[in-house]
Protein backbone atom coordinates (compact mmCIF):
# COMPACT_ATOMS: atom_id res chain seq x y z
CA UNK A 1 0.00 0.00 0.00
CA UNK A 2 0.85 3.44 -0.12
CA UNK A 3 0.80 5.92 2.69
CA UNK A 4 -0.14 9.56 2.41
CA UNK A 5 3.23 10.87 2.73
CA UNK A 6 4.78 8.69 -0.22
CA UNK A 7 1.82 9.78 -2.23
CA UNK A 8 2.07 13.23 -2.25
CA UNK A 9 6.02 12.88 -2.58
CA UNK A 10 4.91 10.46 -6.03
CA UNK A 11 3.14 13.10 -7.07
CA UNK A 12 5.17 15.83 -6.63
CA UNK A 13 7.98 13.79 -8.13
CA UNK A 14 5.46 13.54 -11.08
CA UNK A 15 4.79 17.13 -11.26
CA UNK A 16 8.91 18.20 -11.49
CA UNK A 17 9.19 15.36 -14.17
CA UNK A 18 6.44 17.32 -16.11
CA UNK A 19 8.11 20.35 -15.94
CA UNK A 20 11.43 18.88 -16.40
CA UNK A 21 10.45 17.53 -19.74
CA UNK A 22 8.17 20.55 -20.56
CA UNK A 23 10.91 22.88 -20.01
CA UNK A 24 14.02 20.69 -21.54
CA UNK A 25 12.06 20.07 -24.83
CA UNK A 26 12.76 24.33 -24.79
CA UNK A 27 15.95 24.21 -23.83
CA UNK A 28 16.95 21.45 -26.12
CA UNK A 29 15.38 23.30 -28.76
CA UNK A 30 17.15 26.24 -28.02
CA UNK A 31 20.63 24.71 -27.68
CA UNK A 32 21.09 25.31 -24.30
CA UNK A 33 19.96 22.14 -22.18
CA UNK A 34 23.67 21.24 -21.19
CA UNK A 35 23.11 24.53 -18.67
CA UNK A 36 20.92 21.98 -16.34
CA UNK A 37 24.39 20.37 -15.85
CA UNK A 38 26.43 23.39 -15.03
CA UNK A 39 23.16 24.66 -12.71
CA UNK A 40 22.94 21.51 -11.06
CA UNK A 41 26.42 21.31 -9.57
CA UNK A 42 26.56 25.58 -9.65
CA UNK A 43 23.80 25.25 -6.96
CA UNK A 44 25.76 22.85 -4.33
CA UNK A 45 28.25 25.57 -2.77
CA UNK A 46 24.85 27.17 -2.41
CA UNK A 47 23.03 24.44 -0.05
CA UNK A 48 26.08 24.15 2.47
CA UNK A 49 26.24 27.96 2.89
CA UNK A 50 22.43 28.30 3.28
CA UNK A 51 22.46 24.92 5.74
CA UNK A 52 25.52 26.50 7.19
CA UNK A 53 23.83 29.98 8.25
CA UNK A 54 20.84 28.50 9.05
CA UNK A 55 22.62 26.50 11.89
CA UNK A 56 24.61 29.39 12.84
CA UNK A 57 21.17 31.43 13.20
CA UNK A 58 19.84 28.31 14.84
CA UNK A 59 17.06 27.77 12.61
CA UNK A 60 15.62 24.42 11.61
CA UNK A 61 17.98 22.21 10.18
CA UNK A 62 15.79 20.39 8.16
CA UNK A 63 13.81 23.14 6.11
CA UNK A 64 14.03 23.04 2.65
CA UNK A 65 12.81 26.13 1.81
CA UNK A 66 15.76 28.32 2.88
CA UNK A 67 18.20 25.16 0.72
CA UNK A 68 16.55 25.88 -2.14
CA UNK A 69 17.08 29.44 -2.02
CA UNK A 70 20.89 29.35 -1.58
CA UNK A 71 21.05 26.56 -4.59
CA UNK A 72 19.40 29.31 -6.60
CA UNK A 73 21.68 32.07 -5.78
CA UNK A 74 24.49 30.21 -6.02
CA UNK A 75 23.72 28.35 -9.32
CA UNK A 76 23.20 31.69 -10.63
CA UNK A 77 26.44 33.24 -9.74
CA UNK A 78 27.59 30.18 -11.63
CA UNK A 79 25.43 31.08 -14.89
CA UNK A 80 27.08 35.16 -14.14
CA UNK A 81 30.28 32.82 -14.59
CA UNK A 82 29.61 31.12 -17.38
CA UNK A 83 28.51 34.22 -19.40
CA UNK A 84 31.89 35.98 -18.18
CA UNK A 85 34.21 33.34 -19.54
CA UNK A 86 32.25 32.75 -22.50
CA UNK A 87 31.75 36.97 -23.54
CA UNK A 88 35.36 37.35 -24.68
CA UNK A 89 34.84 34.67 -27.34
CA UNK A 90 37.91 33.07 -26.79
CA UNK A 91 36.53 30.22 -24.12
CA UNK A 92 33.83 27.87 -26.36
CA UNK A 93 30.38 27.15 -24.33
CA UNK A 94 31.41 23.59 -23.25
CA UNK A 95 34.67 24.58 -22.13
CA UNK A 96 33.06 27.75 -20.17
CA UNK A 97 30.03 24.66 -18.68
CA UNK A 98 33.63 22.43 -17.53
CA UNK A 99 35.21 25.07 -15.65
CA UNK A 100 32.36 26.65 -13.87
CA UNK A 101 30.64 23.23 -13.08
CA UNK A 102 33.92 21.35 -11.45
CA UNK A 103 34.89 24.58 -9.75
CA UNK A 104 31.55 25.33 -8.01
CA UNK A 105 30.86 21.08 -7.10
CA UNK A 106 34.69 21.20 -5.56
CA UNK A 107 33.70 24.14 -3.50
CA UNK A 108 30.83 22.70 -2.85
CA UNK A 109 32.50 19.56 -1.49
CA UNK A 110 34.81 20.88 0.47
CA UNK A 111 31.99 22.75 2.10
CA UNK A 112 30.08 19.70 2.79
CA UNK A 113 33.41 17.97 4.17
CA UNK A 114 32.92 21.52 6.85
CA UNK A 115 29.72 20.37 7.63
CA UNK A 116 29.90 17.21 8.01
CA UNK A 117 32.64 17.43 10.74
CA UNK A 118 30.20 19.98 12.50
CA UNK A 119 28.29 18.62 16.17
CA UNK A 120 25.10 19.83 14.97
CA UNK A 121 22.45 18.50 12.92
CA UNK A 122 23.55 21.31 10.09
CA UNK A 123 24.65 18.31 7.59
CA UNK A 124 21.32 16.20 8.06
CA UNK A 125 20.50 14.95 4.72
CA UNK A 126 23.11 17.53 2.90
CA UNK A 127 24.27 14.72 0.63
CA UNK A 128 20.87 13.74 -0.53
CA UNK A 129 21.20 16.71 -2.85
CA UNK A 130 23.90 14.70 -4.60
CA UNK A 131 22.26 11.95 -6.12
CA UNK A 132 19.06 12.73 -4.47
CA UNK A 133 16.59 11.03 -2.23
CA UNK A 134 12.84 11.16 -2.53
CA UNK A 135 12.33 8.84 0.51
CA UNK A 136 13.29 11.55 3.16
CA UNK A 137 11.02 14.40 1.78
CA UNK A 138 8.35 15.55 3.61
CA UNK A 139 5.46 16.32 2.44
CA UNK A 140 6.00 19.82 2.62
CA UNK A 141 8.82 19.76 0.90
CA UNK A 142 7.50 17.52 -1.86
CA UNK A 143 4.49 20.31 -1.93
CA UNK A 144 7.24 22.56 -2.48
CA UNK A 145 9.04 21.00 -5.48
CA UNK A 146 5.54 20.14 -7.34
CA UNK A 147 4.17 23.74 -7.03
CA UNK A 148 7.41 25.09 -8.55
CA UNK A 149 7.50 22.78 -11.13
CA UNK A 150 3.97 23.24 -12.35
CA UNK A 151 4.52 27.21 -12.35
CA UNK A 152 7.29 26.65 -14.38
CA UNK A 153 4.68 25.07 -17.11
CA UNK A 154 2.28 27.95 -17.04
CA UNK A 155 5.19 30.12 -18.06
CA UNK A 156 6.14 27.66 -20.83
CA UNK A 157 2.25 28.00 -21.45
CA UNK A 158 1.96 31.59 -21.50
CA UNK A 159 4.91 32.29 -23.54
CA UNK A 160 4.25 29.41 -25.57
CA UNK A 161 4.15 31.44 -29.44
CA UNK A 162 7.21 33.56 -29.20
CA UNK A 163 9.12 30.88 -27.38
CA UNK A 164 8.74 28.29 -30.38
CA UNK A 165 9.62 31.55 -32.82
CA UNK A 166 12.57 31.82 -31.00
CA UNK A 167 13.58 28.66 -30.76
CA UNK A 168 13.16 27.64 -34.45
CA UNK A 169 14.75 31.03 -35.78
CA UNK A 170 16.71 33.80 -33.52
CA UNK A 171 16.99 36.06 -36.49
CA UNK A 172 14.02 36.14 -37.78
CA UNK A 173 12.26 36.45 -33.86
CA UNK A 174 14.58 39.83 -33.44
CA UNK A 175 13.20 41.05 -36.90
CA UNK A 176 9.73 41.41 -35.54
CA UNK A 177 11.08 43.18 -32.34
CA UNK A 178 9.87 39.61 -30.17
CA UNK A 179 11.78 40.59 -26.67
CA UNK A 180 14.56 38.11 -27.56
CA UNK A 181 16.60 38.87 -24.83
CA UNK A 182 13.58 38.24 -22.58
CA UNK A 183 12.54 35.41 -23.75
CA UNK A 184 15.57 33.92 -23.36
CA UNK A 185 16.07 34.89 -19.77
CA UNK A 186 12.66 33.27 -18.54
CA UNK A 187 13.64 29.80 -20.43
CA UNK A 188 16.81 30.70 -18.29
CA UNK A 189 14.94 30.84 -14.79
CA UNK A 190 12.74 28.08 -16.13
CA UNK A 191 15.64 26.45 -16.41
CA UNK A 192 17.51 27.43 -12.91
CA UNK A 193 13.68 26.83 -11.25
CA UNK A 194 13.15 23.34 -12.22
CA UNK A 195 16.61 22.23 -11.57
CA UNK A 196 16.63 23.75 -8.01
CA UNK A 197 13.16 22.18 -7.22
CA UNK A 198 14.13 18.95 -8.34
CA UNK A 199 17.44 18.93 -6.06
CA UNK A 200 16.36 17.41 -3.17
CA UNK A 201 14.64 14.26 -5.32
CA UNK A 202 16.74 13.43 -8.23
CA UNK A 203 20.11 15.55 -6.85
CA UNK A 204 22.48 17.35 -8.34
CA UNK A 205 24.36 15.17 -10.83
CA UNK A 206 21.52 13.88 -12.41
CA UNK A 207 18.81 16.77 -12.83
CA UNK A 208 20.00 17.24 -16.28
CA UNK A 209 19.49 14.06 -17.52
CA UNK A 210 15.60 14.63 -16.31
CA UNK A 211 16.09 17.46 -18.52
CA UNK A 212 17.70 16.25 -21.31
CA UNK A 213 16.53 12.86 -21.63
CA UNK A 214 12.33 12.78 -22.03
CA UNK A 215 12.91 15.93 -24.17
CA UNK A 216 14.65 14.04 -26.54
CA UNK A 217 12.65 11.10 -26.86
CA UNK A 218 10.17 12.71 -27.39
CA UNK A 219 11.78 14.60 -30.53
CA UNK A 220 12.45 11.47 -32.09
CA UNK A 221 8.39 10.50 -32.05
CA UNK A 222 6.64 13.33 -32.46
CA UNK A 223 6.57 15.97 -35.54
CA UNK A 224 5.34 19.33 -33.84
CA UNK A 225 5.93 21.14 -30.89
CA UNK A 226 2.69 20.90 -28.93
CA UNK A 227 2.97 17.11 -28.70
CA UNK A 228 6.36 16.94 -28.43
CA UNK A 229 6.15 19.46 -25.26
CA UNK A 230 3.23 16.87 -24.28
CA UNK A 231 4.85 13.43 -25.11
CA UNK A 232 8.14 14.66 -23.14
CA UNK A 233 5.84 16.05 -19.84
CA UNK A 234 4.19 12.80 -19.90
CA UNK A 235 7.57 10.85 -19.91
CA UNK A 236 8.85 12.64 -17.62
CA UNK A 237 6.07 12.32 -15.27
CA UNK A 238 6.36 8.78 -15.81
CA UNK A 239 9.75 8.31 -14.59
CA UNK A 240 9.75 11.06 -11.77
CA UNK A 241 7.09 8.92 -9.91
CA UNK A 242 8.13 5.32 -11.25
CA UNK A 243 11.38 6.39 -10.24
CA UNK A 244 10.13 7.48 -6.58
CA UNK A 245 8.15 4.85 -5.85
CA UNK A 246 10.84 2.33 -6.35
CA UNK A 247 13.35 4.16 -4.10
CA UNK A 248 11.04 4.27 -1.49
CA UNK A 249 10.46 0.70 -1.81
CA UNK A 250 14.42 0.20 -1.95
CA UNK A 251 15.35 2.52 0.10
CA UNK A 252 19.34 1.72 -0.95
CA UNK A 253 18.65 2.88 -4.48
CA UNK A 254 18.86 6.39 -5.04
CA UNK A 255 16.01 8.52 -6.55
CA UNK A 256 17.90 10.01 -9.04
CA UNK A 257 19.40 6.92 -10.22
CA UNK A 258 16.11 5.39 -10.34
CA UNK A 259 14.40 8.06 -11.79
CA UNK A 260 16.97 8.32 -14.99
CA UNK A 261 16.74 4.81 -15.58
CA UNK A 262 12.85 4.92 -15.58
CA UNK A 263 13.00 7.54 -18.16
CA UNK A 264 15.97 5.78 -20.36
CA UNK A 265 13.38 3.14 -20.71
CA UNK A 266 11.11 5.42 -22.55
CA UNK A 267 14.08 6.72 -24.59
CA UNK A 268 15.09 3.31 -25.38
CA UNK A 269 11.26 2.97 -26.54
CA UNK A 270 11.58 5.98 -28.68
CA UNK A 271 14.57 5.08 -30.67
CA UNK A 272 12.97 1.89 -31.74
CA UNK A 273 9.51 3.47 -32.73
CA UNK A 274 11.57 6.88 -33.91
CA UNK A 275 9.89 8.62 -36.95
CA UNK A 276 11.17 7.84 -39.88
CA UNK B 1 8.57 60.35 -52.17
CA UNK B 2 10.58 58.83 -49.15
CA UNK B 3 12.86 56.21 -50.38
CA UNK B 4 11.81 52.20 -49.10
CA UNK B 5 15.05 51.67 -47.47
CA UNK B 6 18.11 53.77 -46.87
CA UNK B 7 21.59 53.41 -44.91
CA UNK B 8 23.61 56.55 -43.76
CA UNK B 9 27.87 56.11 -42.89
CA UNK B 10 27.33 52.17 -42.31
CA UNK B 11 30.91 50.79 -41.16
CA UNK B 12 30.53 46.83 -39.81
CA UNK B 13 33.65 44.72 -38.76
CA UNK B 14 34.27 41.06 -37.83
CA UNK B 15 37.10 40.52 -34.67
CA UNK B 16 38.17 44.28 -36.35
CA UNK B 17 38.09 42.90 -39.98
CA UNK B 18 35.66 45.85 -41.72
CA UNK B 19 33.30 43.41 -43.87
CA UNK B 20 31.51 46.96 -44.95
CA UNK B 21 32.85 50.44 -44.99
CA UNK B 22 31.53 53.51 -45.10
CA UNK B 23 28.08 52.42 -47.00
CA UNK B 24 25.54 55.31 -47.66
CA UNK B 25 22.96 54.07 -50.08
CA UNK B 26 19.14 54.59 -50.83
CA UNK B 27 16.67 52.36 -52.45
CA UNK B 28 14.25 53.51 -54.73
CA UNK B 29 10.95 51.69 -55.01
CA UNK B 30 10.73 48.43 -57.02
CA UNK B 31 12.69 45.22 -56.93
CA UNK B 32 16.34 45.86 -56.41
CA UNK B 33 19.09 42.95 -56.54
CA UNK B 34 21.92 43.29 -54.38
CA UNK B 35 24.77 41.72 -55.83
CA UNK B 36 29.10 41.27 -54.89
CA UNK B 37 30.94 37.92 -54.53
CA UNK B 38 31.66 36.08 -51.67
CA UNK B 39 32.07 37.86 -48.69
CA UNK B 40 31.13 41.51 -50.24
CA UNK B 41 29.49 42.18 -47.14
CA UNK B 42 25.54 41.30 -49.18
CA UNK B 43 23.96 39.53 -46.06
CA UNK B 44 26.15 41.81 -43.59
CA UNK B 45 24.24 44.78 -44.98
CA UNK B 46 20.70 43.28 -44.63
CA UNK B 47 21.38 42.13 -41.00
CA UNK B 48 23.44 45.61 -39.78
CA UNK B 49 20.78 47.35 -40.73
CA UNK B 50 17.93 45.01 -38.86
CA UNK B 51 20.18 45.41 -35.71
CA UNK B 52 21.27 41.39 -35.45
CA UNK B 53 24.50 41.95 -35.78
CA UNK B 54 26.02 45.12 -34.34
CA UNK B 55 27.51 48.00 -36.51
CA UNK B 56 29.99 50.08 -35.66
CA UNK B 57 28.17 52.84 -36.49
CA UNK B 58 25.89 54.14 -39.65
CA UNK B 59 22.11 54.63 -39.54
CA UNK B 60 18.99 52.89 -41.56
CA UNK B 61 15.84 53.45 -42.24
CA UNK B 62 13.21 51.81 -43.05
CA UNK B 63 9.86 53.52 -45.73
CA UNK B 64 11.65 56.59 -44.23
CA UNK B 65 11.52 55.62 -40.56
CA UNK B 66 13.94 53.93 -37.75
CA UNK B 67 13.31 50.30 -37.57
CA UNK B 68 11.03 50.18 -34.34
CA UNK B 69 8.75 52.06 -35.27
CA UNK B 70 8.97 50.30 -38.89
CA UNK B 71 9.20 46.81 -37.90
CA UNK B 72 5.25 45.80 -38.58
CA UNK B 73 5.65 46.71 -42.31
CA UNK B 74 9.51 45.40 -42.59
CA UNK B 75 9.66 41.40 -43.62
CA UNK B 76 13.15 39.65 -43.55
CA UNK B 77 13.72 36.19 -45.16
CA UNK B 78 16.80 34.64 -43.90
CA UNK B 79 19.15 32.46 -45.28
CA UNK B 80 17.58 29.02 -45.57
CA UNK B 81 20.80 27.40 -44.18
CA UNK B 82 20.47 29.47 -41.18
CA UNK B 83 17.73 27.47 -39.07
CA UNK B 84 17.40 23.75 -38.47
CA UNK B 85 14.74 21.83 -40.74
CA UNK B 86 14.54 19.38 -38.64
CA UNK B 87 12.75 21.43 -36.11
CA UNK B 88 9.19 19.72 -35.01
CA UNK B 89 6.86 21.86 -37.00
CA UNK B 90 4.62 21.98 -40.00
CA UNK B 91 5.25 24.12 -42.66
CA UNK B 92 1.96 25.93 -41.73
CA UNK B 93 3.35 26.20 -37.83
CA UNK B 94 6.56 28.17 -39.85
CA UNK B 95 4.09 30.50 -41.91
CA UNK B 96 2.10 31.39 -38.85
CA UNK B 97 5.70 32.51 -37.09
CA UNK B 98 5.22 35.83 -38.81
CA UNK B 99 1.89 36.68 -36.53
CA UNK B 100 3.30 36.34 -33.47
CA UNK B 101 3.76 39.77 -32.62
CA UNK B 102 0.24 40.00 -33.70
CA UNK B 103 -1.35 37.19 -31.67
CA UNK B 104 -1.73 36.22 -28.36
CA UNK B 105 0.74 34.38 -26.91
CA UNK B 106 -0.68 31.50 -24.82
CA UNK B 107 -3.02 28.51 -26.70
CA UNK B 108 -2.99 26.94 -30.37
CA UNK B 109 -2.77 30.13 -33.39
CA UNK B 110 -5.76 32.14 -33.31
CA UNK B 111 -7.96 31.32 -36.56
CA UNK B 112 -7.57 34.33 -38.34
CA UNK B 113 -3.56 33.81 -38.15
CA UNK B 114 -4.04 30.69 -39.58
CA UNK B 115 -5.91 31.45 -42.34
CA UNK B 116 -3.66 34.31 -43.44
CA UNK B 117 -0.45 31.45 -42.62
CA UNK B 118 -2.95 29.48 -45.34
CA UNK B 119 -3.11 32.13 -48.02
CA UNK B 120 0.62 33.11 -47.97
CA UNK B 121 1.34 29.09 -47.85
CA UNK B 122 -1.30 28.79 -51.21
CA UNK B 123 0.91 32.35 -52.89
CA UNK B 124 3.72 30.13 -53.03
CA UNK B 125 2.15 27.27 -54.02
CA UNK B 126 2.22 25.25 -51.35
CA UNK B 127 -1.49 24.72 -49.99
CA UNK B 128 -0.92 21.15 -50.02
CA UNK B 129 1.83 20.93 -48.11
CA UNK B 130 0.74 23.08 -44.90
CA UNK B 131 0.50 19.75 -42.30
CA UNK B 132 3.43 18.56 -43.89
CA UNK B 133 6.70 18.34 -41.51
CA UNK B 134 9.08 21.15 -42.46
CA UNK B 135 12.08 18.35 -42.65
CA UNK B 136 10.20 16.28 -45.32
CA UNK B 137 10.16 19.01 -47.84
CA UNK B 138 12.61 19.86 -50.46
CA UNK B 139 15.11 22.40 -50.32
CA UNK B 140 12.79 24.54 -52.73
CA UNK B 141 9.78 24.00 -50.68
CA UNK B 142 11.66 25.15 -47.57
CA UNK B 143 12.80 28.40 -49.36
CA UNK B 144 9.01 28.85 -50.35
CA UNK B 145 8.05 28.39 -46.54
CA UNK B 146 10.58 30.83 -45.73
CA UNK B 147 9.00 33.18 -48.81
CA UNK B 148 5.94 32.25 -47.72
CA UNK B 149 6.50 33.51 -43.85
CA UNK B 150 8.01 36.51 -45.23
CA UNK B 151 4.35 37.31 -47.09
CA UNK B 152 2.47 36.90 -44.23
CA UNK B 153 3.91 39.69 -42.44
CA UNK B 154 1.89 41.88 -44.65
CA UNK B 155 4.96 43.93 -44.77
CA UNK B 156 5.41 47.13 -47.37
CA UNK B 157 8.99 46.26 -47.39
CA UNK B 158 10.89 42.97 -47.59
CA UNK B 159 14.72 42.00 -46.71
CA UNK B 160 15.36 38.76 -48.73
CA UNK B 161 18.37 37.21 -48.06
CA UNK B 162 19.45 34.90 -50.95
CA UNK B 163 15.97 33.09 -51.46
CA UNK B 164 17.08 31.99 -55.33
CA UNK B 165 20.41 29.90 -54.15
CA UNK B 166 20.12 26.41 -55.30
CA UNK B 167 16.56 26.09 -56.19
CA UNK B 168 15.05 23.96 -58.36
CA UNK B 169 13.37 25.90 -61.54
CA UNK B 170 9.61 25.48 -60.34
CA UNK B 171 11.25 27.52 -57.12
CA UNK B 172 12.88 29.63 -59.27
CA UNK B 173 9.89 30.70 -60.86
CA UNK B 174 7.35 31.24 -58.18
CA UNK B 175 9.64 33.39 -56.38
CA UNK B 176 9.78 35.62 -59.45
CA UNK B 177 6.41 35.82 -59.75
CA UNK B 178 6.00 36.47 -56.33
CA UNK B 179 8.25 39.70 -56.46
CA UNK B 180 6.61 41.17 -59.90
CA UNK B 181 3.07 40.74 -58.13
CA UNK B 182 4.73 42.45 -54.98
CA UNK B 183 5.60 45.49 -57.49
CA UNK B 184 2.44 45.49 -58.72
CA UNK B 185 1.37 46.24 -55.40
CA UNK B 186 3.64 48.82 -55.04
CA UNK B 187 5.87 47.35 -52.45
CA UNK B 188 9.76 47.01 -52.04
CA UNK B 189 12.34 44.15 -52.09
CA UNK B 190 15.68 44.19 -51.39
CA UNK B 191 17.37 40.82 -52.43
CA UNK B 192 20.65 39.71 -51.58
CA UNK B 193 21.28 37.52 -54.72
CA UNK B 194 24.09 35.65 -57.08
CA UNK B 195 23.11 34.74 -60.29
CA UNK B 196 23.64 37.50 -62.41
CA UNK B 197 21.58 36.42 -65.81
CA UNK B 198 18.02 37.29 -63.85
CA UNK B 199 19.05 40.52 -63.45
CA UNK B 200 17.97 42.37 -66.98
CA UNK B 201 14.89 40.72 -66.82
CA UNK B 202 13.03 40.85 -63.49
CA UNK B 203 15.40 43.73 -61.31
CA UNK B 204 14.42 47.60 -61.48
CA UNK B 205 17.64 48.23 -59.35
CA UNK B 206 21.28 47.12 -58.67
CA UNK B 207 23.16 47.38 -55.31
CA UNK B 208 26.78 46.39 -56.40
CA UNK B 209 29.02 45.69 -53.04
CA UNK B 210 32.14 44.87 -52.33
CA UNK B 211 32.91 46.02 -49.33
CA UNK B 212 31.68 49.16 -50.46
CA UNK B 213 29.39 50.16 -52.71
CA UNK B 214 30.60 49.75 -56.32
CA UNK B 215 28.04 51.12 -58.36
CA UNK B 216 24.11 51.04 -57.37
CA UNK B 217 21.22 52.85 -59.90
CA UNK B 218 18.77 51.57 -62.37
CA UNK B 219 19.91 48.46 -64.08
CA UNK B 220 20.52 50.23 -67.13
CA UNK B 221 23.06 52.48 -66.38
CA UNK B 222 24.26 50.56 -63.10
CA UNK B 223 24.67 47.14 -64.56
CA UNK B 224 27.71 47.53 -66.42
CA UNK B 225 30.64 45.21 -67.12
CA UNK B 226 32.71 47.67 -65.66
CA UNK B 227 30.99 47.88 -62.35
CA UNK B 228 30.38 43.98 -62.16
CA UNK B 229 34.36 43.73 -62.98
CA UNK B 230 35.34 46.38 -60.54
CA UNK B 231 33.21 43.96 -57.83
CA UNK B 232 33.99 40.64 -58.78
CA UNK B 233 37.91 40.69 -58.87
CA UNK B 234 38.93 42.74 -62.46
CA UNK B 235 37.25 39.30 -64.19
CA UNK B 236 35.18 40.63 -67.05
CA UNK B 237 31.79 39.44 -68.28
CA UNK B 238 29.15 37.75 -65.94
CA UNK B 239 29.75 34.52 -64.64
Amino acid sequence: MIGHNTLIVLLGCAALGAASGVVGSFALLRGRALLADAIGHAALPGVVAASLLMAALGGPARSLAPLLLGAAISAWLGLLALRALTASGRIRQDAAIGVVLSAFYALGTVGLSIAQAMPEAAQAGLSHFILGQAATMTEGDALLAGGLALSCIAVIAALFQPLRALCFDEGFARSQGLPVRALDLALLGLLLAVCVAGLPAVGLLLVVALLIVPAAAARLVTRGLPSMVALAGALGAAAGASGALISTRFDHIPTGAAVVLAGLLGFAAAVAFRRR
Amino acid sequence: MTPPFSVTGLNVSYAGRPALRDVTWQAAPGLTAILGPNGAGKSTLLKAALGLIPADSGEARFLGLPLDQARARVAYLPQRASVDWDFPASALDIVAMARVPHMRWWGPVPRAEREAARAALAAVGLADFAERQIGRLSGGQQQRVFLARALAQGADLFLMDEPMAAVDAVTEQTILAVLHGLAREGKSVLMVHHDLSLITAHFDQVLILAGEVVAAGPVATAFTDAAIARAFGGLPGRT
